[in-house]
């Protein structure tokens, strides 16, 4: 980032932030990347490398045939020996422009698709990957980041093959062929045609350099401007309320002028290199005339060479404008790239085992044996466990927050693996278990209660895909959603709004529910979020509950102790251990910590 | 010609992803009917005023923009001169001036693309800028209901992508059309006055060019909408699939999740190679008629100088004339397409600037508030509802007094905390503060004396002093510390920047409790009289709850409050409670009353867990 404004304040920064070496556009993480993604097309490339220098070739030789039809073809007609030369001349232009034509189309196209082929490979590559790397690491590669790896950093290695390449190749390719048909042509007159081709160069490399620096300002300018501007209008309640609209207006003011002065740079680094080529072409061009128009005077080169000459200079620096587009570019599409290949080589920390134990129906044993756990090194969140729980047995973990209780529950989905120690399921360890195998017998409910776009049906199926109708309707009756389902618009097929927007939070919370049902897991995991609920939604969601809970293990994450009552045994946890473990009334007699926060919140009932 | 297009589109640097394909795909258009073509051009003509202060750059960028396209089509006709005198009469003392002549003109062409190029640096981008300014000026002005019907998504591709659209259209658009139809007039009239057969020739030539890159931007535009628009839900699949990764982890529906992403990528692969396919052949004819007509050039030129119609100059000068049209006119349909796109996005821009700010500054100022307020027979009604939100509403809040306000989902209770602060406006009926009707005081000093606090803590990207500040940028260190302290919430200082720590979504992501207690501090400071808070106790677990609810009643003592609740242990912090249902206000009185004698306020508060029926186990 930029010098700091003092109202964003400090903060730690991003792990992904842009490369500080300039120079450096791809990595060798970034190289092995792109090697991997250009393998399978080797033989297509292969094609496209010939059909480019026909194609070039093909152009190249045109103005050579004017100069011919200049020469050759005009003295015999002057010598009224008619005008077949002059029409095999003009026959082989056609020819050429034809040839042109189709290899330029069949370029265009070759290379279209495999541009296309290379981005569908690298977007399914990087979502699987998103998809399979654990939770641990999404929780701090923010669902934001995610989101741009797969938008915008694949659309800017798009441009780059859609455009970028196309532009660049051509460029090039014309730049070396002009430059030995000018030699061929004419020594003399060749040699001071490229004269200017190292002023060329350095003016090249300058607008790389500066350019490079501009446009990554650019980005960061624009960035800025426009995090401010979706804040201030996704916040306008609490702008407006607190009178926020003056200094708002001061620091969009200045963000914007900062990304206008960022985009006047860029802008004035164009101003100066597009006219320089300008420059150095129409100076070449003069200079050619008046020594080409010399050597003419004296017959030491024809007329046909000098208009070739002219025809040649034009093509010669009209593609090279295009460079100054290709650096921002390939700037753009190599910090992506660099950006894409990191996610790429992220390991996933919760691994498929090697061979699979895949089970009978799971019957919901769950077994700790000797547990110990710690997001960072020395910070123990499960100093050592030992914990049994019988088939069929709803258990509620009570404690505050941070003693441990959800990290013990994602221990037994296994969005974590333990750091020592085992989870058992029927005996079997968690890490022997396929992915498939686990998720058919382990679901677990998260306090989030996602509702992917699609109708509700759909949202309700994605607990067990392909589920008939029925066993929906079935599902949503058994936790009590189908009432309200019922009710909506157009019933079970209700498209839910993004992001189930159009839904309470209690009844999403059902439909998570009938979600679980429907998936019919031997073990259940409730991250109870029902402090989020109204009082009435609340008790809905607690009728739900006792449904769900018939004949499967349950683990119930109790942050409030509503939830409690329905539980078979409690366990009180406090800093990653079990102080307290008992049945409801157990403990409540016990007069220990949990009967001091089943008293608490008797009293918070009022 | 095309290349400098392409530069300034990414200039604009806006991140693809925010385009507008994507941002407003799926999204609700409220865009109202208008006649397309007038008023879109009437809206673009209207956005002139900004070039005002910009009139002797424009001056300048147009008369360098003209004189460089004569420049140009004068140097091949040097060319002429230098084959048909010098050399044709081995005149070398001729040849000189010429050669200087080009020489000259070359650097004037140069020079004045500079000139052109760098002038226009300061008036597009000065315009672009101030028009930014502007919206974002008029945004914050607008009322919460226009903001209800937006996506910021939608209002940020207007701010970006289409002003964008809008600076390259007077940067870049308008002088090239002008300057490409010049040079395609006076070039073809130049050809036609040399010789006719070449010039009629040349100008045959130009008409399928013109109809193909007509042809080709109408369906180009076709197929890239139709990219955009898969590519718009691609995104939100990957969206969908990043915020509910914890949902697809547990039930283990990976596959299925990237079955459904595979087929929509395959979807995007598909209609991206239509479009490479379409603009294959449109290139493909593009290069060949020109390249052809070159041919038919030579042939009949040649000819013409074998017969000695034509000497050998004209027609190298006529061959390079002829060449240099194919830019101008193949660019013509592009950059017509850019006048479409230019006029659509300045009537987009100008929705926005004519929407008018209904919530408007009164002329009252509060003198020494004492925070009475009061509900007078309020109604709200939400344009295009059948059944206003608000209906007959009365409430009286003695200053200094705390009222909760319990109602079930949907009774109103959140348009009921917006009409103390004018977030809202009331339809019927009216709001007074110590007697004066709300609308009539002046925006900031009714808001100094109204402070909310919303059920989600807002909390921008920025310090944490910068957050609690929002609405005191001069407030002092002293008053901030009062603040955080009545909240409850010093634990800002140990932040590891401690008050400039940034947060938000780009910064430290704090704990729920620690959010509310924030935005308890920032409606605290400046000691406002009147204090609305909307439930903000809901997402947090007991031991937060009780730290938080600690903060409450100390905040609550001194000022009149409205607190929305949810549970009985907010509502204990009010001395009285408003029963709101289906949009009025139906029973006032003590908690212990309502619980006692109004069923329907037990069955939205009581708990109990013997209430339900139990079902046997």
């Amino acid at each position: 980032m930029t010098e700091a404004k003092a109202w964003r304040g400090v903060a730690a920064e991003y792990r992904d932030a842009p490369a500080e070496k300039v120079s450096s556009l791809l990595r060798a993480r970034s190289r092995r990347l792109l090697a991997d993604l250009l393998r399978p097309h080797r033989r297509g490339i292969a094609t496209l490398v010939a059909v480019i220098i026909v194609s070039n070739g093909a152009g190249l030789v045109i103005p050579y045939l004017v100069k011919a039809g200049i020469d050759s073809g005009i003295p015999p007609i002057l010598r009224h020996e008619g005008t077949g030369t002059l029409l095999s001349v003009v026959g082989a232009i056609i020819a050429a422009v034809l040839v042109q034509a189709y290899t330029r189309q069949a370029f265009l196209r070759l290379s279209g698709r495999i541009g296309q082929d290379i981005l569908l490979d690298l977007r399914r590559r990087v979502f699987g990957h998103f998809q399979r790397l654990s939770l641990s690491f999404h929780q701090d590669y923010t669902s934001g980041r995610v989101i741009s790896r797969l938008t915008s950093d694949v659309e800017a290695i798009s441009e780059l093959l859609q455009a970028g390449l196309d532009g660049i190749v051509n460029a090039v390719l014309t730049v070396f062929g002009t430059a030995v048909l000018l030699l061929i042509l004419d020594v003399r007159l060749g040699l001071v045609a490229l004269v200017p081709l190292p002023f060329l160069w350095l003016l090249t490399r300058w607008f790389r350099r500066e350019s490079t620096l501009a446009y990554r300002r650019t980005r960061e300018t624009v960035a800025l401007m426009i995090v401010h501007f979706v804040e201030s209008m996704t916040g306008i309640r609490a702008v407006q309320a607190f009178r926020r609209q003056e200094r708002n207006q001061e620091i969009f003011a200045g963000l914007n002028a900062d990304y206008r002065d960022a985009n006047a740079r860029s802008f004035q680094l164009v101003a100066i290199f597009m006219p320089g080529i300008k420059l150095i072409g129409n100076v070449t061009i003069a200079v050619v005339l008046l020594y080409g128009g010399l050597l003419a005077t004296r017959d030491l080169v024809t007329v046909g060479v000098l208009a070739a000459f002219l025809l040649y200079l034009r093509r010669f620096y009209e593609p090279m404008q295009e460079i100054s587009q290709f650096y921002n570019t390939l700037q753009s599409a190599g910090a992506a790239l660099e950006k894409l290949s990191g996610v790429l080589d992220e390991v996933p920390d919760v691994a498929e085992p090697a061979q699979p134990i895949t089970p009978a129906a799971a019957r919901g044993r769950l077994r700790f044996d000797a547990v110990e756990f710690s997001y960072a090194e020395g910070v123990p969140v499960l100093p050592r466990l030992d914990l049994t729980i019988p088939a069929g047995q709803t258990v509620a973990l009570v404690g505050a927050s941070g003693a441990g209780k959800t990290t013990l529950a994602k221990l037994i989905a296994r969005f974590h693996d333990p750091c020592a120690g085992r989870v058992l399921l029927d005996g079997v360890d968690l890490r022997d278990l396929g992915e498939d195998a686990l998720r058919r017998a382990v679901v677990m409910v998260t306090q989030e209660n996602f509702l992917f776009g699609g109708t509700v049906a759909d949202n309700i199926r994605f607990g067990r895909p392909g589920a008939p109708m029925e066993q929906v309707v079935a599902a949503a009756t058994a936790v009590g959603a189908h009432a309200f389902i019922s009710a909506l618009p157009d019933g079970y097929d209700t498209r839910v709004g993004q992001r189930g927007g159009r839904m309470s939070a209690g009844r999403r919370q059902l439909l998570a529910f009938a979600r679980a049902f429907l998936a019919d897991p031997a073990v259940l995991i409730l991250d109870e979020a029902t402090s989020s609920l109204d009082v009435p939604g609340e008790r809905l969601v607690q009728r739900a509950l006792r449904t769900i809970l018939a004949d499967r293990t349950t683990v119930i994450i109790a942050h409030r102790l509503s939830t409690v009552e329905i539980a078979e045994r409690v366990l009180v946890v406090q800093d990653g251990r079990l102080v307290e473990d008992g049945t409801p009334e157990e403990l409540i007699a016990q007069a220990g910590r949990f009967a001091g926060l089943h008293r608490a919140w008797l009293d918070s009932l009022a | 010609m095309l290349t400098e297009t392409i530069s300034t589109s990414q200039g604009g640097g806006v991140p693809r992803g925010l385009d507008r394909g994507t941002a407003e795909h799926g999204g609700r258009h409220p865009r109202r009917p208008r006649l397309p073509a007038f008023s879109a051009a009437a809206a673009l003509w209207r956005l002139k005023s900004y070039l005002r202060p910009y009139v002797i750059h424009l001056i300048v960028i147009w008369l360098a923009a003209l004189l460089g396209t004569g420049a140009a089509i004068v140097i091949p006709l040097i060319g002429k001169e230098v084959v048909d005198g010098p050399v044709a009469r081995h005149d070398l003392a001729a040849l000189i001036p010429l050669g200087l002549l080009a020489l000259a003109l070359g650097v004037a062409e140069a020079f004045l693309l500079f000139l052109r190029r760098w002038t226009q640096t300061v008036s597009v981008l000065g315009l672009e800028t101030a028009i930014r300014d502007d919206m974002y000026r008029h945004l914050q002005r607008l009322p919460l209901r226009f903001h209800d019907e937006w996506q910021s998504g939608q209002l940020l591709s207007r701010t970006t992508t289409d002003l964008s659209t809008i600076r390259r259209f007077f940067g870049f658009g308008l002088l090239s059309l002008v300057t490409s139809v010049l040079q395609v007039v006076v070039v073809t009239a130049v050809l036609l006055g040399t010789y006719w057969p070449l010039g009629l020739l040349v100008t045959v030539s130009i008409v399928p060019i013109i109809w193909l890159s007509l042809r080709f931007e109408r369906r180009h535009l076709v197929a890239s909408r139709r990219v955009q628009d898969q590519q718009g839900d691609l995104a939100t699949l990957v969206e969908e699939s990043a915020i509910g990764i914890r949902t697809i982890k547990a039930f283990g529906r990976r596959a299925h999740v990237y079955a459904g992403y595979d087929e929509m990528a395959r979807k995007v692969h598909g209609s991206s190679m239509a479009k490479v396919r379409l603009s294959a052949r449109f290139s493909m004819l593009l290069e060949m008629i020109p390249n052809l007509t070159l041919a038919l050039v030579l042939l009949l030129g040649a000819s013409a100088v074998g017969t000695g119609v034509l000497t050998l100059g004209t027609l190298v000068a006529l061959t390079t004339l002829a060449l240099q049209l194919v830019w101008p006119v193949a660019s013509l349909g592009y950059l017509l397409a850019m006048v479409q796109e230019a006029m659509t996005s300045a009537d987009r821009v100008m929705e926005v600037l004519d929407t008018p700010p209904s919530i408007v500054s009164g002329t009252t100022v509060l003198e020494r508030p004492r925070g009475h307020l009061r509900f007078e027979g309020v109604e709200v009604r939400f344009p295009g509802a059948a059944e206003p939100v608000l209906r007959d509403l009365w409430l009286d809040v003695r200053p200094g007094e705390t009222v909760a306000v319990v109602g079930a989902t949907g009774s109103g209770k959140t348009t009921l905390t917006a009409l103390a602060p004018r977030l809202r406006d009331v339809t019927g009926g009216r709001v007074t503060i110590d007697g004066q009707d709300v609308r009539d005081l002046t925006l900031p000093s009714l808001r100094a004396v109204v402070a909310t606090a919303f059920e989600d803590a807002t909390l921008f990207s920025m310090s944490v002093r910068e957050n609690v500040t929002l609405g005191h940028p001069g407030a002092g260190e002293e008053e901030v510390r009062a603040a955080l302290e009545a909240a409850q919430a010093t634990f800002a200082y140990d932040l590891p920047w401690g008050l400039d720590t940034r947060i938000g979504e780009q910064g430290m992501s704090l704990s729920g409790g620690q959010r509310q207690r924030l935005a308890l501090a920032r409606a605290m400071l400046g000691g406002p009289k009147i204090l609305v808070l909307d439930d903000t106790l809901s997402a947090l677990d007991v031991d937060t709850e009780a730290l938080v609810e600690q903060a409450l009643r100390r905040v609550l003592a001194g000022t009149t409050g409205i607190v929305v609740a949810h549970r009985a242990s907010t509502v204990l912090l009010a001395d009285k409670v408003a029963l709101l249902r289906d949009g009025t206000i139906t029973h006032v009185g003590t908690h212990r009353e309502l619980l006692a004698e109004v069923p329907e306020y037990r069955e939205l508060l009581s708990m109990d867990i013997d209430d339900l029926d139990r079902v046997p186990r």
